[in-house]
C-alpha cells in the first residue's frame, strides 16, 4: 500500500473500467426503450421456441460433458493404465476445436450422402432414407453432442484437479474400512469433487449460452442466433437489445450459481491436503477398458475430425493456399496482438492500483473491467453497436453543422469498433493472468522499495512489472488465441469486405464447403494448443 | 536531539484502535525493541514511522523533522527510512549487488562500486555479489537486507520481525553481529519482536506494548528487576507472588516468613500488595518440619525446577539442587535482593 498514491492513478482505473462497462449500460438502456414492433412479434411467435431451445441445449451439453469427463478425471486422477501420462494433456486437446468444425466434420461423415450411411446402405442394401432409421445430425441433439465433445475438457480439467487434491489418507481410510474402488468413487471422490464439478458445469453451460456458429449451422434457432437474426434481418436494434438482456439474465444467474459452488470448493479442498497420491493399478480387461474409453473420446473428440480436416486441406491445398488466406491470415494476426497489447497495459493499470492504493474504492475498477468476458460475443456486440452508432451519427452531425462533408461510419465501419470489442471481451483473461501474478510478489517488497526511495511509477517500473514477466507473457499468449478464435463478435461488426480467419472459416462452413477453409481452420486449431501446452506446463510445475 | 520521536499517536486499522496514544524517544545511536504479544500493536506503529500505515492523531518526528501530523504527511520515499522484514524482502529479480544499490542515488559509477564493497565486506558477503537471492542461505539473505538498508544511509532503521526466520542455533550469533554493526556505525534502530529473549540480546531499551499502549518502557534490567505491573513482570520472565504485608522500612511478611529488602519499598507501612519472587530468588531445602511440599520436578538441564505447594499458593522454584523428590516436605527461603511490590 502506498499511503500517498496520487489521485491521477485512480482516476485513470475508473475510466478505463467505465470504458469497458459501457457497452453493457448502453445495451441495459437500449433494451428499456420502446420497440413493440420487432420484439412483440419475437414474443408472439419465436421466442418461447429461442428460449427453450437454448436451455434444452445448455442442460444436455451439460449433462453430456459430465457424463464424458467425469470417468475419464477419474481415471486418470486415480488409476494406472497404459497411456494414461499421454491422456492426462491430450484430453484437453478438443479445447482447441471450435465446436462448429467439428459440427461441420460429423454432418459431413454422418448424413444421407455421407460414407457413414453409404457404407450402411451397401452392406445392408437398403435403397432410400424409408428403409431404414437413423438419427438426423443436423439437430437439437446433435449440437448438444457437439458441444459436449469440445466442451467436457473444462470439466475434466476441473475434475482431475480435485480428484488429484483429495487426501490420499482419507483414500486410505476408506480402503481399510473396506470400500472398493467403485465404492470410494461413489462414496468419497465424487462427493467431494461436487464443487468443482459445479464450476467445471457452469463454464460449460455459458460455453454453450454464448455458442453461434454451431447452433447457426445446423439451424437450432437459439437466443444467440436470434440476436444476430434480429440486427441482421430486421434491423432493430432495440429488440435485439432486448432478446440480449435475457440472456444476460441467464448467464448472470449462471455466474452467481458459480460464486456459490466455488464458495463451496475453497472450504472443501482446505479440509484436506494434497497428499502423495497412490493409485489404483489396473490390469488385463480393466486396463484395456480404460485406455479404450480415453483413447476413444479423444478420437471422437480431437483426432478424428482434426485427420479429416488434416485430409481436406492436403485435398484442396492449391485452392486454398492464396492471397485471399495470407490476407486475413494477417487480419487476425493484427488484431490480435493489438487487443493482446492494449489488455496487458489494461490489466496491469488497474492492478497496479488495485494493489498500492490506499482508498478502498480502488479495488472496484478491475472487478468492474472484468464483466465482459462474461458477455457472449454476440450480446457484447449489440452491446457495443449501441453507443457507437450513437457517436458515429454525432460525429457526422457534427461535422456537416461545421460545412464538412460527414466522414461516414468512421466508428462502427472500420475495423477500430473490432478492436475495442474483443478488448472488451478479453481484457478479463489479461487482468487475471496479471493477479494471479501478483499474488506470488510479497507484499514486503512494495514496502522495501518505497521505504527505499522508490515513487510509485518507478515502482511498477522497476519491481513490478519485471517480476510480472511470467503474468505478462501469459497474459499476451492468452489474449491473442482468444482474439483469433473469437467468432460471433466478429461476423456482427467486422466493417463491409473485411474478413479474418475465423469469419473466414465459418463462411465456408455455412456454404458446406470447408474444404477450401480447411488450412485456415488448421491454423485456428494450432494456435488454440499453445495454451493448452502453457496451461499443462503450469500445472506440472505446480506439482 | 533525538532522532526519532513519537508523539501521542493513535491509528486505526480496518476499523479498530490499534494504538492508542504512544510516546516513545529514540536517541541517536540507540536500539529500541517494541516488544509484546502479536496482535498488540507493535508492528503498526513500525509501519506508522515508515509511513506506509496512516495515524489519526499525534505526530511523529525524525531528526525533529515533523514527517506525519494533522498538518502534514511525508510520503514514505522521502523519510528516509531503511526496513528489514521479516521475509527479507529482496527483490528476486536482481543480484545482490543490484539489490544493495537498489536505493542509492549516487550516479558515480566508480563511486557506486565503492559503496557496494564497502557494504558487502560490512556483512561479510564478499564476493557474492553476482549471486541471485534464491541462491543464498536464509542468513546470507538477511545480511544482504541489512547491507541493502544501509547503503540506502537511513536516518533511523527498523526492523520488523528479522530474526524469526533463521535457523535457532544460528539467531543468537546474528544478532549480536548485526548490533555490533549498527553500534559500530552509530544507527538508531527501532526492532519488533515478540521474544523477550531476543529483546534482550539486541536491543539497548525495551518497549512493552499491550493492547495498542507502551506499558513500560527503559532498560532491559529495570524492567525485569521492578516491573510496574503484573503483565510487564510476567512477560519478561516466569514470576511467583505471595500476598504480603509491610511491617517495617524494608521488612514484609509473608506466609513463608518475614523478608527483608535491600532498598527502601515502594510501599507505606501496613500496605498489603503482592510481592514478586522470581523463580531463582527463591532457594529450596529438604527440611522435614518445612512449610511446603514438592509436588512437580522437572529437569531443564541447567537447573531443576521444582513446583513447591504451600497453602493454595503453588511456587515455581529454579534450582541446582537435584536431590529433592516429589512429595518431600521442603523449606523455602529467599535471597536478599530489592523486593518489589505489586
Amino acid at each position: 500500500m502506498i499511503l500517498g498514491l496520487a489521485r491521477r492513478w485512480s482516476v485513470a482505473s475508473y475510466t478505463l473500467a467505465l470504458l469497458i462497462v459501457m457497452p453493457l449500460i448502453a445495451l441495459i438502456l437500449q433494451s428499456l426503450m420502446p420497440d413493440e414492433a420487432v420484439f412483440g412479434h419475437l414474443i408472439d411467435t419465436v421466442l418461447p421456441t429461442y428460449i427453450s431451445n437454448s436451455l434444452l441445449l445448455m442442460f444436455w451439453v451439460v449433462i453430456g460433458a459430465l457424463l464424458l469427463a467425469i470417468p475419464a478425471a477419474w481415471l486418470v486422477a486415480k488409476c494406472r493404465f497404459p497411456g494414461r501420462n499421454i491422456f492426462q494433456w491430450a484430453l484437453l486437446l478438443p479445447l482447441a476445436m471450435p465446436a462448429y468444425v467439428v459440427a461441420y466434420v460429423y454432418t459431413d461423415l454422418l448424413d444421407y450422402a455421407g460414407p457413414v450411411q453409404r457404407s450402411l446402405r451397401g452392406l445392408l442394401g437398403w435403397q432410400t432414407p424409408h428403409d431404414y432409421y437413423f438419427p438426423e445430425v443436423r439437430s437439437l441433439g446433435g449440437a448438444a453432442i457437439m458441444l459436449a465433445l469440445v466442451l467436457f475438457p473444462y470439466i475434466y480439467l476441473l475434475a482431475r484437479t480435485a480428484f488429484l487434491e483429495q487426501s490420499a489418507s482419507l483414500g486410505h481410510a476408506a480402503r481399510v474400512m473396506g470400500c472398493s474402488p467403485w465404492k470410494s468413487f461413489w462414496r468419497l471422490s465424487l462427493p467431494m469433487a461436487r464443487p468443482a464439478l459445479a464450476v467445471g458445469a457452469t463454464l460449460v453451460a455459458m460455453e454453450t449460452a454464448a455458442d453461434f456458429a454451431t447452433v447457426s449451422y445446423f439451424a437450432v434457432p437459439t437466443l444467440t442466433t436470434a440476436v444476430y437474426d434480429t440486427w441482421f434481418e430486421y434491423g432493430s436494434l432495440t429488440a435485439a437489445a432486448k432478446l440480449s438482456t435475457i440472456m444476460l439474465f441467464v448467464i448472470f444467474a449462471m455466474i452467481g450459481f458459480e460464486r456459490f459452488a466455488r464458495r463451496k470448493q475453497q472450504l472443501f479442498q482446505k479440509q484436506s491436503s494434497p497428499g502423495e497420491l497412490d493409485s489404483y493399478s489396473l490390469s488385463g480387461v480393466k486396463a484395456f477398458a480404460a485406455t479404450g474409453y480415453c483413447f476413444g473420446l479423444l478420437t471422437l473428440a480431437f483426432l478424428l475430425p482434426f485427420a479429416i480436416l488434416l485430409q481436406y486441406a492436403w485435398g484442396y491445398f492449391a485452392e486454398s493456399w492464396n492471397a485471399k488466406f495470407f490476407e486475413y491470415s494477417f487480419n487476425s494476426l493484427w488484431i490480435s496482438l493489438l487487443v493482446s497489447v492494449i489488455c496487458v497495459c489494461i490489466g496491469i493499470v488497474l492492478m497496479f492500483v488495485r494493489r498500492v492504493s490506499p482508498r478502498r474504492a480502488d479495488m472496484l475498477p478491475s472487478r468492474l473491467a472484468s464483466t465482459g468476458y462474461a458477455l457472449p460475443g454476440t450480446v457484447l456486440a449489440i452491446g457495443i453497436l449501441v453507443p457507437f452508432t450513437q457517436l458515429d451519427f454525432a460525429i457526422n452531425d457534427v461535422a456537416e453543422y461545421f460545412g464538412f462533408e460527414g466522414p461516414g461510419l468512421v466508428l462502427t465501419g472500420s475495423a477500430f469498433i473490432l478492436v475495442c470489442a474483443f478488448c472488451i471481451r478479453f481484457a478479463a483473461i489479461a487482468i487475471g493472468s496479471i493477479e494471479n501474478s501478483y499474488k506470488r510478489i510479497s507484499p514486503s517488497l512494495d514496502m522495501a522499495s518505497v521505504t527505499l526511495g522508490l515513487t510509485p511509477k518507478a515502482l511498477l517500473a522497476r519491481v513490478h512489472i519485471p517480476l510480472l514477466r511470467k503474468g505478462i507473457f501469459a497474459g499476451l499468449l492468452l489474449v491473442f488465441i482468444e482474439c483469433m478464435k473469437e467468432l460471433p463478435a466478429a461476423l456482427l461488426l467486422r466493417p463491409i469486405g473485411f474478413e479474418n480467419l475465423a469469419t473466414y472459416v465459418f463462411q465456408f462452413v455455412s456454404d458446406e464447403q470447408l474444404e477450401h477453409g480447411a488450412l485456415a481452420a488448421i491454423v485456428i486449431v494450432l494456435v488454440g494448443l499453445v495454451p493448452l501446452i502453457y496451461l499443462n506446463r503450469s500445472l506440472e510445475q505446480e506439482k | 536531539m533525538a532522532t526519532l520521536q513519537v508523539s501521542n499517536v493513535h491509528s486505526q486499522y480496518q476499523k479498530q484502535v490499534v494504538l492508542k496514544g504512544l510516546d516513545l524517544t529514540v536517541e541517536k545511536g540507540e536500539i529500541i525493541a517494541l516488544l509484546g504479544p502479536s496482535g498488540c500493536g507493535k508492528t503498526t506503529l513500525l509501519r506508522a514511522i515508515a509511513g506506509l500505515q496512516h495515524i489519526t492523531e499525534g505526530e511523529i518526528a525524525i531528526n525533529g523533522n515533523t514527517v506525519v501530523s494533522d498538518k502534514e504527511f511525508v510520503a514514505s520515499e522521502k523519510r528516509g527510512i531503511g526496513m528489514i522484514f521479516q521475509d527479507y524482502a529482496l527483490f528476486p529479480h536482481l543480484t545482490v549487488a543490484e539489490n544493495i544499490l537498489f536505493g542509492v542515488k549516487i550516479a558515480n559509477k566508480a563511486q557506486r562500486v565503492t559503496r557496494l564493497d564497502k557494504m558487502l565486506s560490512l556483512v561479510k558477503l564478499d564476493g557474492l555479489g553476482e549471486r541471485y537471492p534464491h541462491e543464498l542461505s536464509g542468513g546470507q539473505q538477511q545480511r544482504v537486507s541489512i547491507a541493502r538498508a544501509l547503503a540506502y544511509e537511513p536516518e533511523v532503521l527498523l526492523l520488523d520481525e528479522p530474526f524469526s526466520n533463521i535457523d535457532a542455533k544460528v539467531r543468537r550469533e546474528m544478532m549480536l553481529e548485526i548490533r555490533h554493526i549498527l553500534k559500530r556505525h552509530n544507527i538508531s534502530a527501532v526492532f519488533v519482536t515478540h521474544s523477550k529473549d531476543e529483546a534482550f540480546v539486541f536491543a539497548d531499551k525495551l518497549a512493552l506494548f499491550n493492547h495498542g499502549k507502551i506499558v513500560q518502557c527503559g532498560d532491559a534490567e529495570k524492567l525485569y528487576l521492578c516491573p510496574q505491573d503484573k503483565y510487564v513482570a510476567d512477560f519478561l520472565g516466569a514470576s511467583n507472588y505471595l500476598p504480603a504485608k509491610v511491617i517495617a522500612d524494608k521488612t514484609v511478611s509473608t506466609l513463608i516468613g518475614d523478608i527483608e529488602s535491600d532498598r527502601p519499598l515502594t510501599m507505606a507501612l501496613n500496605d498489603e500488595a503482592e510481592l514478586l519472587l522470581r523463580p531463582q530468588h527463591l532457594v529450596i531445602s529438604k527440611n522435614d518440619k518445612g512449610l511446603g511440599e514438592v509436588i512437580e520436578r522437572r529437569f531443564l538441564g541447567h537447573v531443576c525446577q521444582y513446583l513447591v505447594q504451600i497453602d493454595d499458593i503453588t511456587l515455581d522454584v529454579h534450582s541446582e539442587c537435584l536431590d529433592i523428590n516429589i512429595g518431600e516436605k521442603v523449606a523455602i527461603t529467599v535471597t536478599r535482593h530489592h523486593l518489589i511490590l505489586l
